[in-house]
C-alpha cells in the first residue's frame, strides 16, 4: 500500500497532514501537493500550523519574564539565558534551582536533564532531515523544540516521502515564529513584569499543546500500547529525581510499541486466517 | 532570590545554552543521511507517541500550580484535548477546548 493512501482518504480527516487545508492547490489538478508547488507555501503552512502554539506560547513565556525578575535575574541575562535555551521547562528549573540556592552545578545539570529528551527528538528527526547540509543542520539543532518537532514529524507521519526542501521548508516555517514568539513573548513578560491574569491556567498550556499534537498521531494497536506504556511508566517514575523518570518511560513504551508491531507483524505474516502465533 | 556572582552565572547559562544546543544537534548532525539499523528505526517510530504523553502525565495528573495535589478537572480538560484532536485532528479546536472546558468547570462546577 503506498505511504500517501491515508491522506487520500477524505474520511480520515485526522491524518490530513498539519497545515496542509483540504482545499489545498494542485487537488484539482491532479498533482500531488505533497511534491509540487512552491517552496514558500510548504514554509507558509508551517507557520499557519504554528499559530494555535504562538498564541499558547504568550503567557507562558511572559510568566518566564515575570519569574525571572522575581528571582533577580537582571534583563540581559535573561534574555539571553532564553535565546540561547529556547526551552521553557528547563529556564524554569534553571531558575528555580538558582532561587533556592542549589550549586550552579546543579541547576545546570538538572536543566539539561529536562532537554534530555530532545536526543530522542534529534534521533528522530535524522532520516528525515539528515541528508541536509551540515551548515542547515547546525542550524536546524537550534530549533529542536518540543512544538516544532512535534508539528514536523505529525506532517511527515501522513507524508513521509516528502522531498528533503520541501521538509526543511516546513520546519523553518514552524521553527522560526515559534522560536521567535517564545523570545518575544519573554522580553514581554520582562518588560511589563508579572501581569498573567491568576484565572489563566497557565500551568495546563504546555499539556493542551502537546495533547493537541500527539492525539490523531496514536493510531493502531502499536501506537496505543507505546503510549499508554508510557504514561504509566511517567506517572509510575514521577518520584525520580532529574527527570528521569521521562527518559525511561519514553524507553518503556518505545520497547512496548516496537514488540506489539513485531507480534502484529508476525501474526499476519502467518497462514491467514490464524490468529495464535506459531508454536 | 539569586545569590550568584556574575561572572558564575554568565559561565552557567552559557554551559546550559552549549550543552542544550549539543543535545539537539547531536543525531540530526552526526549521524547526517546514513541509515540507521532496521530495530533502531523500529523505535524511533515511537518518539513522538511516547514522550510527549509521558511528558504531559505528570503535569496533568499532579499539576505545579496546585502544589501536586490531582484536580479532575484537568484530567477531564486533557482527556478533552486528546479526544478532540484525535478525531478532528485540529490543532486549534482541540487547545481552545480543553482549556475553554478547564475554565468553564473552574468558574461554575
Amino acid at each position: 500500500m503506498s505511504d500517501l493512501a491515508p491522506r487520500r482518504n477524505p474520511s480520515a480527516a485526522a491524518a490530513r497532514p498539519v497545515g496542509a487545508p483540504d482545499d489545498a492547490p494542485g487537488n484539482a489538478s491532479g498533482e500531488d501537493p505533497a511534491f509540487s508547488g512552491p517552496l514558500w507555501r510548504v514554509a507558509l503552512e508551517g507557520t499557519t500550523a504554528s499559530l494555535p502554539f504562538i498564541v499558547s506560547v504568550i503567557p507562558f513565556g511572559m510568566l518566564f519574564g515575570a519569574v525571572a525578575t522575581a528571582a533577580g535575574l537582571d534583563p540581559l541575562k535573561a534574555m539571553v539565558l532564553t535565546v540561547a535555551v529556547i526551552a521553557g521547562a528547563s529556564q524554569f528549573a534553571f531558575i528555580e534551582l538558582l532561587s533556592d540556592q542549589a550549586p550552579v552545578i546543579v541547576a545546570v545539570a538538572a536543566a539539561l536533564a529536562v532537554n534530555l529528551r530532545m536526543a530522542m527528538y534529534s534521533a528522530s528527526l535524522a532520516p528525515h532531515i539528515g541528508k541536509a547540509p551540515a551548515w542547515v543542520r547546525l542550524i536546524a539543532g537550534f530549533f529542536v523544540v518540543d512544538q516544532v518537532y512535534g508539528l514536523s514529524m505529525r506532517r511527515w507521519a501522513v507524508i513521509p516521502h516528502e522531498p528533503l526542501p520541501r521538509k526543511l521548508a516546513f520546519y523553518f516555517g514552524v521553527a522560526v515564529p515559534m522560536s521567535s514568539a517564545w523570545v518575544a513573548c519573554s522580553a514581554l513578560g520582562l518588560a511589563v513584569g508579572g501581569s498573567i491574569p491568576g484565572w489563566l491556567p497557565v500551568d495546563f498550556m504546555p499539556p493542551a499543546m502537546f495533547l493537541a499534537i500527539v492525539a490523531p498521531m496514536i493510531r493502531g494497536t502499536a501506537n496505543i500500547c507505546a503510549a499508554l506504556a508510557a504514561v504509566a511508566a511517567s506517572l509510575a517514575l514521577a518520584w525520580a529525581p532529574w527527570n528521569l523518570g521521562l527518559i525511561v518511560a519514553a524507553a518503556v513504551g518505545m520497547g512496548v510499541g516496537a514488540a506489539v508491531e513485531i507480534r502484529l507483524a508476525r501474526r499476519s505474516a502467518g497462514s491467514p486466517g490464524r490468529t495464535e502465533a506459531p508454536r | 532570590m539569586i545569590a550568584v556572582s556574575d561572572a558564575t552565572l554568565w559561565a552557567a547559562i552559557a554551559a546550559l545554552g552549549v550543552c542544550t544546543y549539543l543535545i539537539r544537534w547531536s543525531f540530526i548532525g552526526l549521524a547526517g543521511g546514513r541509515e540507521f539499523p532496521e530495530w533502531a528505526m523500529r523505535l524511533l517510530r515511537y518518539v513522538p507517541v511516547t514522550v510527549l504523553p509521558a511528558m504531559v502525565a505528570p503535569m496533568v495528573v499532579w499539576p505545579r500550580a496546585l502544589e501536586g495535589e490531582t484536580d479532575p478537572y484537568r484530567i477531564l480538560a486533557a482527556l478533552t484535548v486528546l479526544l478532540i484532536g484525535a478525531v478532528t485532528g485540529r490543532l486549534l479546536l482541540s487547545i481552545v477546548s480543553g482549556i475553554g472546558l478547564l475554565l468553564l468547570l473552574q468558574t461554575f462546577a
